[in-house]
């Protein structure tokens, strides 16, 4: 066994974590969030620098050949800054299911540009009654000569608004909650009849709902699978959660770090909070959240890499089941210990805690997760 | 024993539920009950009605203009308010200071202020709570020092809820730095338009103004606005803090939320069926109601005993707030994907445009985040099990 880093994957993260800790404080965050667009070109160009948009594809699109383990530092160090950037839309959902199922043709023509900083992804793969599953499809591609042409509601669609090119789930047989039957598709957002309605997240991001009206896309536009999709979104959805997992993990720790600060330099009574045993035993489960989330999130990066779908689907389930309880239970405490502190949109507490529920509510929730566990056997 | 109302509160019940049904405006329970934005003028013009109706103090005994009601009879009035979605009746003026005045207060303050207090001519704010004291309220450090006819102020209180709206603010301030601290504590009542002070907006988590730091820079405050004695100010904040806790509970108000979070579950989908028929949540909606049914029993219990509600009320306050918060969070849960779409904007009555999602989610996650206060304020639930602890377990 061994849980050590590599030299390389050391620096990847005290970079990022150098560059978020200076140039990506909570007024800047601030600043970047209240702006139209919602992030920051200029962050997003340092991230391209940096080398982390393209930390997970192979060399050979324009990568550096990452595992997913780098991507878990990277996420993590996202995590700990609330990082508001389009990462995980545009390279860990975008781009593992590019990755993941695209032909050679795709990969070279998006990956590259995804790892430049060029291109932004999104992947539309919610709708207005699909809660978590992936399999519930009711928007339609109907062959349309050599192509196909798209119509429905994709809902939620993270980053929606400002991306470049939209993965599309669409049902090309089959009902509404048939396992077989669905296609991805490559969608240009300014295509003709694609209308993407942005707004904001409570977690500071930005989402969209997209309305599709008899969009015309080319059959190279299909990524894997004709009708068989579903194998390829559950293998990209598990690298993305477990991607999630980590940015918990972060968010997590500066939670922690915040808090237990706080107890010994808040005051009460004469004395610190934190020497009051009722809020130092709290305080400790609150580490022990913290630490298991971190161990689950080590195995959810190693073990989404499995050939063994269930081994996958385990771990990466258990991890997301972890961080959302461990997030909720973390969250509250935080909040409540800081007193009305926690509850101020002034400090940056709650919006660790903001971000943390809506990471639990993304890609499936605890109950959706425990589910999945049980029966991936 | 029986567990029974009594046919008179029965009957009760009946003519309270009438009147809320008759009276209370139904713009005002629309926002209530959809988690609208309200405006000063919709606390003042519900208060206003039950005024009227001589309803608006029930807490008052009679020759003030109160109801003098029996606890359960109060506890009646709340919870059909509370179902409804009618405002809550703001407790600064009528709950809080109100009885202090009465008890300790000169026989000025009775004629000018209660009155006023009453028919909701005067919006009142509290004033005790600082950036450094919070739950060790007698280590506050807002001062007054007498000068001829008048006190001069100066501080900073926080968390100062509706602040905004405030004309009045009672006030603790020290006005002898030589004693003991809970000794040299007096109680100001305050005119808000007084120079010198300025109200500063403190933006919750979802970015609504709800609460304010007031401070105080060499505000004039007439002698006869001091309560009782000074020095004597912590007797009675102690008075003060013993009406606060009772009505906290909130069963009606977590009724009509649970009723809400039913028929959200009914309409959103897990698995192509109804999610309340999700056994995984379900059970956790049970296990919610269970405890809000124990609680109403509790609190019954309390309010039935013929001793004045005394350090067990705190577990009305702890209880409650946890079925509060557990209520928010299964209601956002319930939404799923559609609790993360943010638009503050919606939250306004003249708002008519497309919601995202189905309209209930709307506020969905930002009520979660508001209602993190209430474990918080009216004293934190770490002071409320300090409270049961000390006092009724004697540990």
């Amino acid at each position: 066994m061994d849980f050590s880093f590599s030299e390389e994957q050391q620096m990847l993260r005290d970079s990022l974590q150098k560059y978020i800790g200076k140039d990506y404080g909570f007024e800047a965050r601030k600043d970047i969030i209240a702006s139209k667009q919602g992030f920051s070109d200029k962050v997003w160009a340092q991230f391209a620098e940096m080398g982390i948009l393209g930390v997970a594809f192979n060399e050979a699109h324009g990568g550096f050949g990452g595992t997913p383990v780098d991507t878990m530092l990277v996420m993590t160090e996202l995590g700990r800054g609330i990082v508001v950037e389009p990462y995980f839309s545009t390279v860990v959902l975008g781009g593992s299911l590019i990755d993941l199922g695209g032909s050679e043709a795709q990969k070279l023509a998006i990956l590259s540009e995804v790892a430049q900083g060029k291109m932004l992804l999104a992947a539309a793969l919610g709708e207005p009654n699909s809660r978590y599953e992936l399999n519930s499809v009711e928007t339609t591609a109907k062959r349309d000569g050599a192509g196909f042409v798209l119509n429905g509601h994709k809902a939620v669609v993270l980053h929606g608004e400002s991306a470049d090119k939209l993965i599309v789930s669409a049902r090309t047989a089959g009902a509404a909650r048939e396992t077989k039957g669905v296609t991805l598709f490559l969608v240009d957002r300014k295509a003709a009849g694609v209308q993407a309605t942005g707004y904001r997240t409570i977690d500071g991001m930005r989402a969209a709902e997209i309305k599709l009206a008899n969009v015309k896309v080319g059959a190279d536009s299909v990524l894997g699978e004709v009708d068989n999709a579903l194998p390829l979104l559950e293998r990209g959805a598990d690298f993305a959660v477990s991607a999630l997992c980590a940015e918990a993990v972060g968010a997590m720790e500066a939670l922690n770090a915040a808090t237990f600060d706080y107890l010994k330099t808040r005051q009460q009574f004469g004395r610190p909070i934190g020497s009051f045993q009722a809020l130092q035993h709290r305080a400790v489960d609150m580490m022990i959240h913290c630490e298991q989330s971190r161990s689950l999130s080590y195995l959810a990066a190693v073990k989404v890499q499995s050939e063994d779908a269930s081994e996958r689907k385990r771990a990466v389930s258990a991890a997301k089941i972890q961080i959302g309880r461990s997030g909720r239970t973390v969250s509250q405490e935080a909040i409540q210990m800081h007193g009305g502190m926690g509850v101020t949109n002034e400090l940056n507490v709650g919006h660790f805690a903001k971000r943390l529920a809506m990471i639990n509510l993304t890609l499936g929730d605890v109950d959706y997760h425990s589910d999945r566990f049980a029966s991936a056997k | 024993m029986d567990l029974n109302y009594t046919k008179e509160e029965q009957s009760f019940r009946e003519e309270a539920h009438g009147f809320i049904r008759d009276n209370l405006p139904k713009d005002i329970a629309d926002k209530v009950l959809h988690h609208k934005r309200l405006v000063k003028g919709d606390w003042v013009r519900w208060q206003k009605i039950l005024f009227k109706k001589g309803w608006v103090a029930p807490n008052w005994p009679k020759e003030y203009g109160g109801c003098a009601w029996s606890p359960i009879q109060q506890h009646i009035f709340d919870e059909e308010c509370g179902y409804a979605g009618a405002p809550r009746v703001m407790p600064f003026g009528l709950v809080m200071v109100a009885p202090v005045i009465m008890n300790f207060g000169s026989k000025w303050q009775k004629e000018h202020y209660l009155p006023r207090i009453l028919s909701s001519e005067d919006w009142w704010a509290q004033g005790y709570t600082e950036p450094g004291s919070g739950s060790d309220l007698a280590s506050l450090k807002m001062k007054a020092v007498r000068e001829g006819d008048l006190y001069i102020a100066n501080g900073q209180n926080t968390w100062t809820t509706l602040g905004q709206h405030a004309d009045m603010i009672f006030c603790l301030v020290r006005t002898d730095t030589t004693v003991k601290k809970q000794e040299g504590i007096s109680f100001l009542l305050i005119d808000m338009k007084s120079p010198g002070i300025t109200v500063r907006p403190i933006i919750t988590l979802d970015e609504e103004h709800e609460v304010n730091e007031v401070f105080f820079d060499n505000v004039k405050v007439p002698a006869q606005n001091l309560v009782g004695e000074e020095g004597k100010g912590w007797t009675y904040a102690k008075f003060l803090l013993g009406h606060e806790r009772t009505g906290i509970a909130r069963v009606g108000e977590s009724k009509r939320e649970l009723e809400q979070l039913k028929a959200i579950a009914g309409m959103q989908l897990r698995n192509g069926k109804p999610l309340m028929q999700d056994p995984r949540f379900r059970d956790r909606v049970s296990a919610v109601e269970v405890e809000l049914m124990a609680l109403e029993i509790t609190l019954l219990r309390v309010l039935s005993s013929r001793t004045k509600p005394g350090p067990e009320a705190s577990i009305l306050k702890i209880k409650g707030t946890d079925i509060q918060q557990a209520l928010t969070e299964l209601t956002m849960e319930a939404v799923g994907p559609y609790a993360l779409p943010f638009r503050p904007e919606t939250r306004d009555a003249a708002w008519h445009g497309e919601p995202v999602g189905p309209e209930y989610a709307g506020a969905a996650a930002a009520v979660y985040f508001n209602y993190r206060k209430t474990s918080i304020y009216g004293g934190s639930n770490e002071i409320q099990r300090n409270i049961i602890s000390q006092m009724v377990l004697g540990l």
